[in-house]
């Protein structure tokens, strides 16, 4: 009974933030289950105060890091992007694919899958349309590479963030473990993608000549001194979100940016939503459902203990969206850190499968449904169901090998 | 005459060319806005709150004017403009009901000059289309010595 009521709030929670009526933010309906699953006694006081002092850090990163990259973008960090991509590529389709490939990646990892998924995908359009190159492989690209190319830093995704405090992990250590699973997916969503539009990328390449972007050199060494920075604070006892929140102050005093913009791109409802949505899940795991997780969930960072977490982590992804899913996972696999990044490894690339997988693409198809527009099933689930059993193989076997090399 | 010519990125031009070759018809430029696109676009709607993104509505429409403006340029003379939505290959082949001939360009293999040298939208078109098909290369042909 505690589990359907638990679960009926979970739902409730992710499908008010789906259905959003009138537009109101997703945190209206989580803060009251939240405050429910407490009062009914479905989560202890202790325990969720315990809960939102885990997630607290985490979720200011997280807002430190959206600041960063909206700076980054004001600063021109995107527009160079694209034109260099334009000036690299010569015209060609093909080229242009690489390109976007290898950029798409490292502002996914370095800048957050909302960067690529908000700023970077609109740039990638125009490049493609300036060029007379037809978009939809660069743009599916994006899309896709948002979510299997969050695997590298703890920033790259709100999950990894998670997964890193429930870890252990320092910074440094998570993207040395993660490097080799990030190159093996990256490659492989690469060599799916370049064969699935094979047709659109083998039209004749046109010279157009794209005017030089002047390099927006400040930001970019800002960008880089606080990635660096991410990778020196854990060892010196200083939490990364503060070297993020620092870079995202150098560029806003810089840029001369109202405070209250700077709120609004920090995106506090959306911090206390995923604050309010701890809680809810911690009621779930508590009762029965985390029981029958835990009984199916594998113990053992081997092979066979790697692959089964990232399929089961895909397939909750799949079936209760990727957030909840890691929030319910972790606490299973925090003995030991190889099942944690085997769960990153499901829940990061698992939403490529299907609509469902991620609130983010369950939310898109609502959009899309609601504008009129006719949901394309078939390429999208085609291209997902040919990119995501084979990214996990080859992210788990990847992640297999980096744990033996280095001995954890 | 009716002429319609299917604009896609990337081979339109050569489409273009080829109208040009019918002085006096009725010329229509198509253009289908591909639905993978848009809601490749689309993502930004779904990151709960968070930043929203470009319109890919207004993304897809510009690049659409900016099409039609080069197309029209390139042909020297008036000409109609239909858009359209969808599945392109599907829409083109509706849209043919009303033409005498279509123009469109091959898409897929431009290196040798076949078997199965065209792409799954052009052949579509090609075996489903309810008039007269004109198919051009979208650059120089291959050398006949690419003949397996």
């Amino acid at each position: 009974m505690i589990t359907v009521f638990s679960l009926v709030l979970l739902a409730g929670v992710l499908g008010f933030a789906v259905a959003r009526p009138r537009g109101l933010p997703e945190a209206v309906a989580a803060v009251p289950a939240a405050v429910v699953a407490i009062g009914a006694g479905l989560v202890s006081w202790r325990d969720a105060v315990h809960e939102l002092g885990e997630l607290g850090p985490t979720v200011g990163f997280l807002a430190a890091v959206l600041l960063l990259a909206y700076l980054a973008d004001e600063a021109g960090v995107f527009r160079y992007a694209g034109a260099t991509a334009a000036r690299w590529s010569r015209g060609s389709p093909r080229r242009l694919l690489g390109i976007v490939f290898v950029i798409a990646s490292a502002v996914t990892a370095a800048l957050s899958l909302d960067a690529t998924v908000v700023l970077l995908t609109p740039v990638v359009f125009a490049t493609a349309s300036t060029l007379g190159v037809r978009p939809k492989p660069h743009v599916y690209a994006c899309n896709h590479l948002a979510n299997s190319a969050s695997l590298l830093l703890p920033v790259s995704n709100l999950t990894n963030l998670l997964a890193m405090s429930a870890a252990g992990l320092s910074f440094l250590a998570f993207a040395g473990l993660m490097a080799l699973p990030w190159l093996a997916v990256v490659a492989v969503e690469y060599l799916v993608l370049r064969r699935f539009f094979a047709d659109d990328l083998d039209t004749p390449a046109h010279t157009v000549d794209v005017p030089r972007e002047p390099a927006p050199r400040f930001a970019l060494a800002v960008l880089g001194v606080t990635l660096a920075g991410f990778a020196v604070a854990g060892p010196v006892g200083v939490h990364p979100a503060w070297v993020a929140l620092a870079g995202a102050v150098v560029l806003a005093v810089r840029q001369r940016q109202p405070v209250r913009t700077l709120i609004r791109q920090a995106n506090p409802g959306f911090c206390l939503f995923v604050l309010a949505l701890g809680v809810v899940v911690l009621a779930v795991s508590d009762s029965g459902f985390g029981d029958v997780v835990d009984r199916v969930a594998p113990h053992r960072p081997d092979l066979l203990g790697l692959l089964l977490m990232a399929g089961l982590a895909a397939v909750l992804a799949n079936v209760l969206n990727n957030l909840p899913a890691t929030l319910m996972l972790l606490p299973l696999a925090a003995h030991s850190p190889g099942l944690v990044l085997a769960v990153l490894l499901g829940a990061n690339i698992g939403p490529n499968l299907t609509y469902v997988g991620s609130l983010a693409t369950l939310l898109w198809r609502r959009i899309l449904h609601g504008r009129g527009h006719p949901p394309v099933t078939g390429e999208f689930l085609r291209l997902g169901a040919l990119t995501v059993p084979a990214c996990l193989l080859a992210g788990v076997v990847s992640l297999w090998l980096s744990l033996r090399v280095s001995g954890i | 005459m009716r002429i319609l010519v299917w604009l896609t990125e990337g081979t339109w031009e050569a489409c273009v060319d080829a109208a040009r070759d019918f002085p006096g018809a009725d010329i229509t430029l198509l253009h289908v806005v591909d639905v993978g696109t848009e809601a490749a676009l689309s993502g930004s709607a779904g990151l709960l709150g968070r930043l929203a993104g470009a319109d890919p509505a207004e993304l897809l429409a510009g690049a659409e004017r900016r099409l039609f403006e080069a197309a029209r340029a390139k042909l020297g003379r008036d000409a109609g403009t239909l858009t359209l939505r969808g599945r392109p290959d599907h829409e083109v082949v509706t849209a043919c009901a009303d033409a005498d001939v279509l123009v469109l360009a091959r898409d897929g293999e431009q290196s040798r000059l076949g078997p199965r040298s065209l792409g799954r939208a052009a052949r579509f078109v090609v075996d489903h289309a309810p008039c007269r098909v004109m198919l051009v290369w979208p650059a120089a042909p291959p050398r006949l010595d690419s003949l397996p």
